[in-house]
């Protein structure tokens, strides 16, 4: 993994065309209850294609809302969402793909059962599902267990399969929530490397909900930092460093000074919103 | 780990059994215990014999049969179709789950004779006895089933585009399986029990009506060989529908 590898393309991050068009998105919910809580208020932002963007904020704060709602999973109360140039009101399965927690896959079906199943739901041409399927694998070196059952996987291999099958489903664009968060950390930064790689690789648009600081400055090439609930944007960090990126980036002085300044930002957020669960505000999961 | 422990297991209730029969042979062979109350293991060995090689069995035994079976089918029918429609609004779920678990708890058996005077001393009584009671199982564990559904595999399927019957096919079925195969196995078992009890209470033919006779015309061998079929073939098929709830629990 050379430094070198892909020059070309990051310094014109700026210049391609917008994927995703997030306008003056707001979320309420439990509308019309009287206890209505705001998760998101007037969140405004583009992503450009093939863009490592992390959300990141404090645990509870509506991160995931935004990504939900950029995925057509959640309606939002105001604002939109353009994705392709489509309108977002529902999944667009053949333009995003969502990674979710590991414990996602189908405990009831086989490794390749998932991906089979997947394919289906998507529409795709049951002649494609077998080379797709081998293929997403391959790319996480998980072919040797396509007739496993998840549950007689490790988590970080699930997590690989996982990975493997939003990369199956063949989208520009791969919504991650949280996906590492039952990782230990080792595991953690392996995958890590393997989705930066991927990016590298493949171009692909990712949107990556995290709260973790380290994940957030080595995956990104840019994160938004929001506030305490309703999150709105506090301030958009640029990290400037091509992809793949190797595990020597932790090690530069610039990515602990990117970690403390993203420390800085959140600190206030994070007390704000210990001090809202402690006033028994709903929790849930961002 | 469960092999040694399994095969322990087994042993012991092996044990329990033969020390049941042992009993039993024991005290009929001391004449601790009046025939007329427990007649030796030998002669009821002898009568079940009897009643199955002259073949006088069989139409008690086929009548029973059918009528669980029809009970069965009828219960849990309406049992999957009354769960899962009702599982598909959180209200409904709320009015109809206590609802039909509190149903669940009165005696049904109290009702009997109302089941006879409607249905007749055929096996119409027994039928709709089994089915309602059986009913409940069912739907019950239905209910669970598919409530306990979680949202993150919903929402999974959902992202990758399913169709509703996608959904209900890939991601609603197989996780409400496990629970409600154990509803289809205690139905089972609830509705041989109502219908073979039936049978003792009200009713023209049948292996309950052929215990209650027995009884009756004081012909404990005949009784007891009724007694030991039942139990026996009962043991068979929970072993088999154990196996079947097994194999369909492990996914």
């Amino acid at each position: 993994m050379t430094v070198a590898f892909d020059q070309a393309r990051a310094p014109a991050a700026t210049e391609r065309p917008v994927a995703i068009s997030v306008k003056g998105v707001t979320k309420r919910f439990g509308e019309g209850t009287g206890l209505g809580v705001m998760a998101l208020s007037e969140v405004t932002l583009d992503i450009r294609r093939g863009e490592f963007v992390c959300l990141l904020g404090p645990s509870g704060c509506g991160k995931s809302t935004l990504l939900n709602i950029i995925g057509g999973l959640l309606p939002q109360t105001a604002g939109t969402v353009e994705v392709a140039g489509k309108k977002v009101a529902a999944p667009l399965p053949n333009d995003m793909a969502f990674v979710f927690q590991e414990s996602t896959l189908f405990p009831w079906y086989t490794v390749t059962e998932n991906f089979r199943v997947a394919l289906k739901f998507q529409g795709v041409p049951h002649a494609e599902w077998e080379a797709r399927t081998q293929e997403a694998l391959a790319a996480v070196g998980m072919v040797q267990f396509a007739g496993h059952y998840p549950d007689q996987l490790s988590v970080g291999m699930r997590q690989r399969v996982n990975l493997a099958r939003g990369i199956a489903m063949g989208t520009d664009i791969i919504l991650m929530d949280e996906p590492f968060a039952a990782l230990d950390e080792q595991t953690r930064m392996v995958l890590g490397e393997d989705l930066s790689s991927l990016l590298a690789k493949t171009g692909k648009t990712i949107v990556f909900v995290t709260h973790s600081l380290a994940e957030a400055v080595f995956l990104s090439d840019r994160i938004v930092v929001l506030t305490a609930r309703p999150a709105a944007i506090k301030k958009i960090v640029r990290v400037e460093e091509p992809h793949p990126r190797s595990p020597d980036f932790m090690l530069e002085p610039r990515f602990s000074e990117l970690r403390n300044e993203l420390y800085e930002l959140l600190r206030d957020e994070i007390r704000k919103t210990m001090a809202m669960q402690g006033g028994g505000a709903p929790g849930g999961g961002g | 780990m469960g092999a040694t422990s399994g095969f322990a297991a087994r042993s012991v209730q092996i044990a329990f059994v033969a020390i049941v029969i042992g009993v039993w042979w024991g005290v009929t062979k001391t004449h601790a215990v009046m025939p007329l109350f427990l007649p030796p293991v030998g002669l009821v060995a002898r009568t079940i014999d009897q009643l199955f090689s002259t073949g006088e069995a069989w139409a008690a035994v086929r009548l029973t049969l059918l009528t669980i079976v029809e009970a069965y089918a009828l219960a849990v029918v309406a049992g999957l179709l009354a769960g899962y429609f009702v599982t598909r609004s959180r209200f409904l779920t709320e009015v109809f789950e206590p609802l039909i678990a509190n149903l669940f708890t009165i005696p049904i058996i109290l009702f009997f004779p109302l089941f006879v005077l409607f249905f007749g001393i055929g096996p119409g009584s027994k039928i709709a006895y089994g089915a309602l009671y059986g009913f409940f199982p069912v739907a019950l564990n239905t209910i669970a089933g598919f409530s306990r559904v979680e949202r993150r595999f919903l929402w999974a399927a959902r992202s990758m585009g399913a169709s509703p019957f996608g959904l209900f096919r890939h991601v609603l079925v197989p996780s409400a399986l496990p629970v409600i195969v154990t509803g289809l196995r205690i139905s089972f078992l609830i509705c041989l029990a109502s219908v073979l009890g039936g049978e003792e209470l009200s009713a023209a033919a049948g292996i309950g009506k052929n215990i209650e006779l027995a009884a009756e015309l004081m012909d404990p061998a005949r009784m007891y060989s009724w007694i030991v079929f039942v139990v026996l073939t009962t043991t068979v098929l929970n072993l088999v529908l154990s196996q079947i709830e097994g194999r369909v629990r492990e996914r």
